[in-house]
């Protein structure tokens, strides 16, 4: 199939499908190679890398194991950005199609609540949220979700102006279809190729979010999160400053592969854009 | 003139807005477990019920919450934003005392992003597909793929604690007596590795619009006639290209205003700089509903201004936008 082709033909795009699959290999085996539970005491504490063959990544200034941390922290950062991506573009493509196919004072005052919530800052109203609802994993992923949202919102409804006057539309309307059928079964799946790419950037952030969040000790500290860890290292990042490198990078690699994949996609969905 | 009316137009439109925020807020906040004088009460240790139902009435949390909304509201239009109970002083006094520490931070980062932002993405653009582009082009990725706060913590590292070159926090020497220029260098050396924090995932996001919108602006006809008129490549660029370029990059500059209010309370824990972020992060753990309104009040106004500064700035670079209204 010519998409894949195209797609399988960007070394950008592949090196971050292997990064991201790294990632999901990662999650999905760390019941396997990290049996015990990662928040329990492994050894002693503040152990460098390498320097014990039973902890290849070191352990923290608790004593827990750093490599069975990262391994299931995959789990959570990727629950976490998946769930909130689906939250977010689920409002998302609710508010902008509604917006967008309806027109009108619907659209005035919609739109009107969208950018109330783009003049907020953003991470202010997580904070505000997490302070409400608390820092439970389910709360803080939903929340996220919930100020993510604005921006799809903006997507759909543009492209659903440019839909909803086209003839396919206008045929369907003919036949006496109704509105939510006509919006959801015939429009949508036309507007969705730009919203699907832009779920990889509301994914990326998601992601550092909730690091962020974690690192402010605002997440959930019972979840083995790379966020928590690296807010855990802050206290002895003078010297052992490897607690906290770690799981840093381990982010890095999973936001620039999500965000490579992405872009891949977006390349490869349109062949025409490409080089720009 | 015209470009001012149509600016003051949008600054109207966006009173509605604030107004949409400030309701959505209060009632939020009144979901929240426990109140101001709850923690005021554990702060002290614990006190009699008696003393706790004076507390609620002399800070009015007795009345109903439309009541509260109502005069809430009503204060705010005389930009009186209560009192904080946690730090025992009006809350605009506590915002006033935080504020110019982000306002700097944002603004140095911002200019730093914008300016080295739009540079790379220049060289990138007119290098495309070559080294220099393909090296802009992945540091860039790699500078937006990173959280900012393990970047500065990493900053920490290398060059506070093991080269010593720059100071590992705070906002300047304290009890140093500075004064002067001195006191403006040492600030300037404190902020170094802050700024450079919360400018890189943004100085990517530049790189990136500018070096698309180079590329497009630069197969469009009038760059072209530039040329076949003789034009040096330089003056192609700087006169004709960048100034269209610049348009998309500005927009941004408007829609991450509070993505940037958001980074900076993240930046600021790790720095430990006396700003509003980190205000919002103690008020928010405090529990201090007052202050926690009032940062989001004046984080919201710092939004709209900076979007009424670009769409200024919006009209001064392409005349088109205020003619075609």
């Amino acid at each position: 199939m010519g998409f894949l082709k195209r797609y399988a033909r960007n070394p950008a795009a592949v090196i971050g499908l292997l990064l991201v699959l790294a990632v999901i290999a990662m999650a999905v085996s760390a019941s396997w190679i990290f049996p015990r539970d990662p928040l329990s005491l492994a050894g002693r504490p503040l152990q460098w890398p390498l320097d014990n063959p039973r902890f290849w990544l070191g352990t923290d200034n608790t004593g827990r194991d750093i490599a069975a941390q990262i391994f299931h922290g995959a789990r959570t950062s990727l629950l976490i950005g998946l769930v909130a991506t689906v939250v977010a573009i689920g409002i998302g493509i609710v508010i902008g199609a509604v917006a967008g196919y309806y027109g009108g004072w619907v659209d005035d005052l919609l739109m009107r609540i969208t950018e109330a919530f783009q003049t907020l800052p953003n991470f202010l109203l997580l904070l505000v949220l997490v302070a409400v609802f608390g820092s439970n994993i389910t709360f803080v992923t939903v929340a996220i979700g919930i100020v993510s949202w604005p921006p799809s919102a903006r997507l759909t409804r543009a492209e659903f102006l440019t839909l909803r006057n086209r003839e396919f539309v206008q045929a369907c309307r003919v036949l006496g279809m109704r509105d939510r059928q006509i919006i959801f079964r015939e429009i949508l799946p036309n507007a969705l190729p730009p919203i699907i790419v832009y779920a990889s950037v509301i994914m990326a952030v998601a992601i550092l979010l909730e690091s962020a969040l974690a690192f402010l000790n605002l997440s959930d500290p019972n979840i083995p999160s790379w966020g928590n860890l690296i807010g855990a290292g802050k206290g002895v990042l003078r010297v052992h400053w490897y607690v906290s490198a770690i799981p840093g990078l381990v982010i890095l690699l999973t936001v620039l592969g999500v965000s490579l994949v992405g872009q891949g996609l977006n390349d490869a969905l349109n062949p025409r854009l490409k080089g720009r | 003139m015209r470009i001012l009316l149509l600016a003051l137009r949008r600054l109207a439109a966006s009173l509605p807005t604030l107004l949409l925020i400030l309701v959505g807020l209060f009632l939020l906040l009144q979901l929240a477990p426990g109140d101001t004088v709850d923690a005021l009460v554990a702060q002290m240790g614990g006190g009699d019920p008696a003393m706790i139902e004076q507390l609620r009435s002399f800070y009015g949390l007795d009345a109903p919450v439309l009541v509260q909304l109502g005069r809430y509201l009503l204060r705010l239009v005389t930009l009186d934003l209560g009192f904080s109970a946690i730090y025992g002083k009006p809350v605009a006094d506590v915002i006033l005392e935080r504020l110019p520490v982000t306002l700097l931070l944002m603004a140095t980062a911002l200019s730093f992003a914008f300016a080295a932002g739009m540079g790379l993405g220049v060289v990138a653009a007119r290098r495309v597909n070559r080294w220099p582009d393909s090296l802009i082009s992945t540091l860039g990725l790699v500078f937006y793929a990173t959280p900012s706060f393990w970047f500065g913590m990493m900053g920490i590292v290398v060059f506070a604690v093991r080269l010593s070159w720059l100071p590992a926090g705070g906002f300047e020497e304290i009890g140093s007596g500075n004064e002067g220029l001195t006191r403006v260098l040492d600030i300037a050396w404190h902020l170094v590795l802050p700024v450079a924090t919360l400018a890189l995932t943004y100085l990517a996001t530049y790189l990136r619009i500018m070096r698309a919108s180079m590329l497009e602006v630069m197969t469009l006809d009038f760059v072209r006639t530039a040329r076949a008129k003789g034009l040096g490549e330089t003056a192609v660029v700087l006169r004709h290209v960048l100034r269209n370029a610049l348009l998309p990059g500005v927009t941004l500059m408007g829609l991450q205003a509070g993505t940037m209010l958001g980074g900076s309370v993240v930046v600021e824990s790790v720095f430990a700089l006396p700003g509003l972020g980190r205000l919002a992060y103690e008020s928010v753990v405090q529990r201090d509903v007052n202050t926690l309104l009032g940062i989001v009040f004046v984080s919201a106004l710092l939004v709209i201004a900076i979007n009424f500064i670009v769409d200024m700035l919006y009209a001064k670079l392409d005349p088109r936008i205020v003619t075609g209204s």
